[in-house]
């Protein structure tokens, strides 16, 4: 089985075609052009440099949201292009999820970071047992101080990973009292391989979808939707 | 020579289209979902909530397009795409679904600009229309006189310098309690009203005969209604907006004429969503007339933003050999004739 990996929910662009037990390609571009101009390129530069007939890909995965709504929609757009254009299923994964994949075998907690801005991360908590990737706190946006508060309350060591990490650090730095790490460069933003070894699974317990039906969990209203809620429950109140 | 057929993709605004165009001048399949529904809770076009909108669209409108023109992508020769102006993250779902297409099919790709396509909407029904001719695009986000020397080949001679002359009715609806979208709402409730009942200012631009402004116009009605209501007189919605809408239509077709005349022209043309405005319309109509001009208009369905026009713009882009490489991208404020 063949997957196409792409993830540009965050900083990154990144892409991947995994077959198997085995990463044929992986290409990640953390540069300052937009996923827009970089993310089919990309594509066309591993299907050239791998020989890859595009027939031959069974699914397309990709993170499912959280991120920046803008490259959410760039991915999931082209996604969905794909997935038309092959007539292929998509497996979508929850960003913060492939993200603490990168960590697979730490010891310890694994909370990834994103930044959504006015000190508020999309994040989560994981760890691994005995290799199984296991949810400790499903993805969400919170306060950075929140998580870090969660995380404080577990009472084990932690690493932090994600976009989020140099924005916060500071905050970091200062509110964490449980042991903690960085991350390293190889492995502290989003990748694509990380992405479709989680697909794998995702796909073997029948977690996919049409392109067609797929759409971003972004996690967040926009902000006309939150300011129109905002009002009608004050007139509610009132 | 073969067929050559195009599959269209437009999501500049708060519209979701698809069509199939075959040789540039007839329409296969024409999809558009509206999604005005949801932006008349707020008053217009909230952007962030039609990306969102366009993503979850996309494909069925694409699907549906192909299967109404019964054809699949095999079929297909190019693929065109809109790729500005408008507004960024709406732009951008129709770009990079139709990259990956592209790039997943090896159907050739062509970005085409927006108003390009409103202009070419009228060789949909027109067959014998062909340039040189004079055309005024006006619709929410534009107000353009241009003058079409070829096709793909423009000159613009005019432009707002502000408001748009749909963003104008949009404003002036939402001032007299008509809500939005603004055109439609006004255009109905003037036919019952006085259009002489209040005078209100054409705008004139120094310096430019063809160049267009509606700010002004907008604040004289603000002011009219603003001092109406402090002197306790009772304001008459028809004619207001019937007063309203004649000054916006005598300035189109004061610029409109001058400039078919000036250049010697003896064909014009009217496009975008303000094309299906009644009196404007007639108006035209009647000074072309006068003028031994002929006057094309398209239906409007073809007025609105639709993928019908873009397919057949990028149909005459196709043949010109223009192509788009996996790099293209979404270029929101895109002026006419630049690449």
């Amino acid at each position: 089985m063949k997957i196409l990996a792409i993830d540009s929910s965050g900083l990154v662009a990144t892409v991947a075609v995994l077959e198997d037990e085995a990463t044929i390609a992986e290409y990640s571009v953390n540069y300052k052009k937009t996923h827009s101009e970089t993310l089919v390129p990309m594509l066309d530069e591993i299907k050239k440099m791998t020989e890859l007939d595009l027939s031959t890909i069974d699914a397309i995965a990709t993170s499912m949201g959280p991120g920046s709504f803008t490259g959410l929609r760039i991915g999931a757009a082209t996604v969905k292009g794909l997935g038309l254009a092959l007539n292929i299923p998509v497996i979508a994964v929850p960003t913060v999820d492939a993200i603490s994949f990168n960590m697979w075998g730490y010891d310890g907690l694994i909370c990834p970071m994103m930044d959504a801005r006015r000190e508020q991360v999309y994040t989560g908590i994981y760890k691994f047992e005995k290799g199984k990737h296991i949810v400790v706190k499903e993805q969400c946006a919170v306060p950075v101080k929140e998580i870090i508060d969660e995380c404080n309350a577990l009472s084990e060591n932690v690493v932090f990973l994600g976009d989020g990490v140099p924005v916060y650090k500071e905050i970091i730095q200062k509110e964490v009292k449980v042991p903690y790490e960085f991350a390293p460069a190889n492995m502290n933003r989003q990748r694509a391989s990380s992405l479709g070894v989680l697909a794998f699974s995702y796909y073997s317990e029948g977690k996919y979808i049409t392109a067609a039906d797929f759409k971003p969990d972004y996690l967040r209203l926009s902000q006309a939707e939150r300011e129109r809620a905002e009002k009608e429950k004050a007139k509610e109140n009132a | 020579m073969s067929d050559v057929l195009i599959l269209a993709i437009e999501s500049s605004c708060d519209e979701t289209a698809a069509a199939v165009v075959k040789n540039g001048r007839d329409v296969l399949s024409n999809v558009i979902y509206s999604q005005i529904d949801l932006h008349t809770l707020y008053g217009g076009v909230v952007p962030e909530i039609a990306s969102r909108k366009h993503i979850e669209k996309i494909n069925q409108v694409i699907e549906k397009a192909l299967s109404d023109a019964d054809v699949t992508l095999n079929d297909i020769d190019a693929i065109a795409v809109t790729y500005g102006p408008g507004l960024v993250g709406a732009l951008l779902v129709g770009v990079s679904a139709a990259k990956a297409i592209s790039f997943a099919t090896g159907i050739p790709l062509v970005g085409v600009h927006h108003i390009e396509g409103h202009i070419s909407a009228n060789y949909i029904e027109h067959k014998e229309l062909e340039p040189e001719f004079m055309s005024l695009v006006v619709s929410g986000g534009h107000t353009h006189l241009v003058k079409v020397c070829d096709y793909g080949k423009y000159e613009i001679l005019g432009k707002t310098r502000d408001d748009a002359a749909g963003e104008a009715f949009d404003k002036v609806a939402r001032a007299i309690g008509l809500g939005y979208p603004g055109g439609p709402k006004i255009d109905k409730v003037a036919k019952s009203g006085n259009s002489e009942a209040i005078v209100f200012p054409k705008a004139k631009v120094d310096g430019s005969i063809y160049d267009f402004s509606f700010s002004g116009l907008k604040s004289a009605v603000l002011n009219y209604l603003n001092q109406a209501e402090m002197r306790g007189e009772k304001i008459v919605t028809e004619d207001v907006a019937a007063s309203f809408q004649k000054a916006v239509v005598d300035v189109l077709v004061e610029h409109s004429m001058a400039a078919v005349k000036e250049n010697g022209f003896n064909k014009f043309a009217i496009a975008g969503g303000v094309a299906s405005n009644s009196a404007l319309r007639e108006a035209m109509k009647e000074a072309c007339k006068n003028n031994n001009i002929d006057f094309y208009y398209p239906s409007p369905i073809y007025c609105t933003d639709n993928a019908a026009m873009i397919g057949v713009a990028g149909y005459y882009e196709y043949i010109n050999g223009v192509r788009s490489d996996f790099h293209l991208n979404a270029v929101p404020n895109l002026r006419l004739g630049e690449r």
